[in-house]
């Protein structure tokens, strides 16, 4: 990070040092990781159906730009799922349990919804912090599991999925003020644990997508300005080191399965506590078994974000925008579930598009500045060097 | 007696699924590459199997037959989709768990859209009845007869032979000792003449044909025979990883330790079937947890004193020393 931040102080207003910078590597990156996606996709409608191949690709393209408020509304629990699993990540923890937390904190949140009754501007509000204590609650034992146990978190995680699924699936069905036992679904929730929409025609975006971009923003300042950030930061690139200088990283590494578990659950809770276009009517929770598909999203979201909050943020949308158009592409005979292939696609080519853009970053640069002297260009390759290591 | 010979004959067909894919998740480890895409291999092998099952499911051979024929199908395939793997986490140096986490993510939509798109349901449905009421022969043999060869699958029989190999593969011979040092000190191995990346690629093939083996067989012998996208094989490739770790990387205790979970999810699945324990009176929903509660515990108590491969995760850089 040292040499990143030299660097960029030496060489301010030069064109090449935004080339430079961590963040156009890993745009590119993610950019690159997207298309190979969406070629692979498109070879596979292709292949399955030839004659409506093009207009399907059309439909994932360009279909979310005619539901923005729709794109906006399914982007935020992804954008919290996103956050848990990025946030994580900076501390080199690979939160797989995002699911479990989203579940988590969605039952406390329709449990404050049903069980409490609070007045209008109030319920939802509570509603939501129940969530986030939910998620923080699963991210806590793994947490603890990995501190204390040196338990991959990997595993813990994986399994408190599937034991956060049973226990809200038994919760639910248990509970006859929220359960509908003959549409095998949860009861609507009352308005006032609903979060305000903020009043877009045709469309049910409500606060939450507000919510979710500030707890953004300031997770970016939290770990780009404070001591904490610094640390988590210092504990991701080595574990070892960080300890020599003094940092704790037992109580960071259960520190930061708490925040992670809190935004996921945060997800689940603007999720489920979302208003719905037909009054009277609301988000409903099926207990079928399932392992919530927004926390693997989440994986999909931090790692195209290359784990910034920013980065986090735009990538969000864009694979809920891609989503959108993924079920538009119905009308012309595909299923949705091609979307979640080609965002499988993405993860899989964004886990090593790091070192192929190292050699095509390579490539334009020396396109870029030519008569650059040798210094330069050397130390241009101690951070694209650098920022593989960091993508790794 | 009789609750017993029910718990057994139920637990082999799902211990088997179990031991073959935690076999082929230590292959892969001892040779340096963690392999978290079990569970996307073992879906891509029961899915491939399944579809060929489906394919000559009236063809009139017997359902034994097309049992073999469809288990090497889905070794292929598993075969197949492990270099995916290979390729990311050996050739590219990616990460390996994201890449698996990729991998894993892939299959049951692929499933799902396959099936929704030319089926117009969540899976496949195969007619075949894989079910052996009993062997001849050793089926007559009073109690172990009745334990091991009444009411079950070949697939236990074929799995019992696998762990045979993987056993002798494992002490026995040069490129199981190859392959071990590979995953304990590649720089030592690459210094007199082994071949890390192709070590590595053998290592991750293994796990992908006893993955997709594992796979088919859990849809034969847990899922009748059929396969669907929204279930998929319900996380055991991870179950499988717990098993692995829990087994230390040695194949006769990942036996052991397959034993134990299968044993657990049987008895989670047949509570109403045991008097003593229906009579509790406890939620079934508890009872389906507590494979994935063991798992946690039992990694609680063996992950401090782990005997995991030094070198597994880190991609083998020749210039790195």
């Amino acid at each position: 990070m040292q040499e990143n931040n030299n660097i960029n102080k030496k060489k301010k207003f030069n064109l090449g040092n935004i080339v430079h910078s961590s963040g156009f590597s890993s745009l590119t990156a993610a950019l690159m990781a997207i298309f190979l996606g969406l070629v692979f996709g498109f070879i596979i409608m292709l292949v399955a159906r030839p004659g409506s191949a093009v207009a399907g690709f059309r439909f994932i393209i360009l279909g979310g730009f005619n539901r923005l408020g729709d794109v906006f509304y399914f982007a935020t629990p992804i954008l919290m799922t996103g956050l848990a699993v990025g946030f994580a990540f900076r501390m080199g923890l690979f939160n797989i349990g995002a699911s479990g937390q989203y579940t988590m904190g969605m039952y406390f949140a329709l449990y404050v919804g049903f069980m409490f009754d609070l007045p209008a501007g109030i319920h939802w509000v509570v509603a939501i912090l129940a969530g986030m204590l939910g998620g923080m609650i699963w991210g806590f034992i793994p947490g603890i599991f990995k501190a204390y146990l040196n338990v991959n978190e990997v595993i813990t995680s994986i399994m408190f999925n599937y034991i956060g699924m049973f226990f809200v699936d038994m919760w639910v069905q248990n509970s006859s003020t929220m359960y509908v036992s003959n549409m095998a679904r949860t009861r609507y929730l009352p308005q006032s644990a609903q979060i305000p929409a903020l009043g877009i025609t045709g469309s049910n975006v409500n606060f939450g997508i507000v919510l979710a971009i500030i707890i953004g923003i300031i997770l970016y300042i939290v770990l780009e300005k404070t001591t904490f950030g610094y640390e988590l930061k210092a504990t991701g690139f080595n574990k070892h080191a960080s300890e020599y200088a003094g940092m704790r990283g037992k109580k960071n590494i259960i520190l930061t399965m708490v925040i992670a578990g809190g935004l996921a659950g945060l997800g689940g809770a603007f999720a489920i506590l979302a208003p719905s276009a037909i009054s009277g009517s609301s988000m409903t929770y099926e207990p079928i078994n399932i392992i919530a598909a927004n926390g693997f999203n989440g994986i999909a979201v931090a790692l195209l974000g290359s784990s910034h909050p920013l980065g986090i943020i735009l990538s969000s949308i864009f694979i809920s925008h891609i989503q959108r158009g993924g079920t538009l592409t119905s009308l012309v005979g595909f299923k949705p579930e091609i979307i979640d292939v080609v965002i499988a696609v993405i993860i899989y080519f964004s886990a090593f598009s790091m070192i192929m853009n190292s050699a095509l970053g390579r490539f334009i640069r020396r396109r870029l500045h030519h008569d650059v002297d040798e210094e330069v260009a050397e130390t241009a390759n101690v951070v694209t060097d650098h920022n593989n290591k960091e993508a790794e | 007696m009789n609750t017993v010979y029910y718990l057994i004959q139920n637990m082999l067909p799902v211990a088997i699924p179990l031991l073959l894919v935690a076999l082929g998740g230590m292959f892969s480890e001892v040779s340096g590459v963690i392999n978290i895409a079990l569970e996307g291999i073992m879906l891509f092998g029961a899915f491939f199997g399944a579809l060929f099952v489906y394919a000559i499911q009236d063809s009139g051979l017997q359902p034994q037959t097309i049992l073999l024929l469809a288990m090497l199908v889905a070794a292929v395939a598993g075969a197949i989709y492990s270099l995916l793997l290979s390729f990311a986490a050996v050739t590219m140096k990616a990460d390996q768990t994201i890449t698996g986490t990729s991998l894993n993510m892939m299959i049951p939509a692929a499933i799902l859209l396959f099936s929704k798109m030319f089926f117009g349901s969540d899976g496949i449905t195969t007619r075949v009845n894989f079910y052996i009421q009993k062997i001849p022969v050793v089926g007559d043999i009073p109690i172990i007869g009745k334990m091991f060869f009444q009411k079950t699958y070949l697939t236990v029989i074929i799995g019992l032979m696998f762990l045979v190999i993987s056993v002798i593969i494992f002490y026995k011979t040069k490129f199981g000792l190859r392959l071990r040092a590979c995953g304990e000190h590649p720089h030592a191995a690459d210094s007199v003449g082994i071949n890390v990346h192709k070590m590595r690629y053998a290592g991750v093939s293994i796990s992908g044909i006893l993955g997709g083996i594992g796979g088919f067989f859990y849809s034969v012998g847990v899922m009748d025979g059929n396969v669907n996208g929204h279930t998929g094989v319900a996380g055991f490739g991870f179950l499988a990883l717990a098993v692995m770790i829990f087994g230390q990387w040695r194949p006769m205790k990942i036996f052991f330790a397959a034993i134990f979970f299968a044993f657990l999810r049987t008895v989670a699945y047949s509570v109403s079937l045991i008097p003593f324990l229906s009579n509790l009176g406890i939620h079934q929903t508890y009872y389906r947890m507590l494979p994935y509660v063991a798992t946690m515990v039992v990694l609680a108590f063996t992950s401090k004193k782990s005997r995991a491969p030094k070198a597994e995760g880190i991609p083998y850089d020749k210039s790195q020393r």
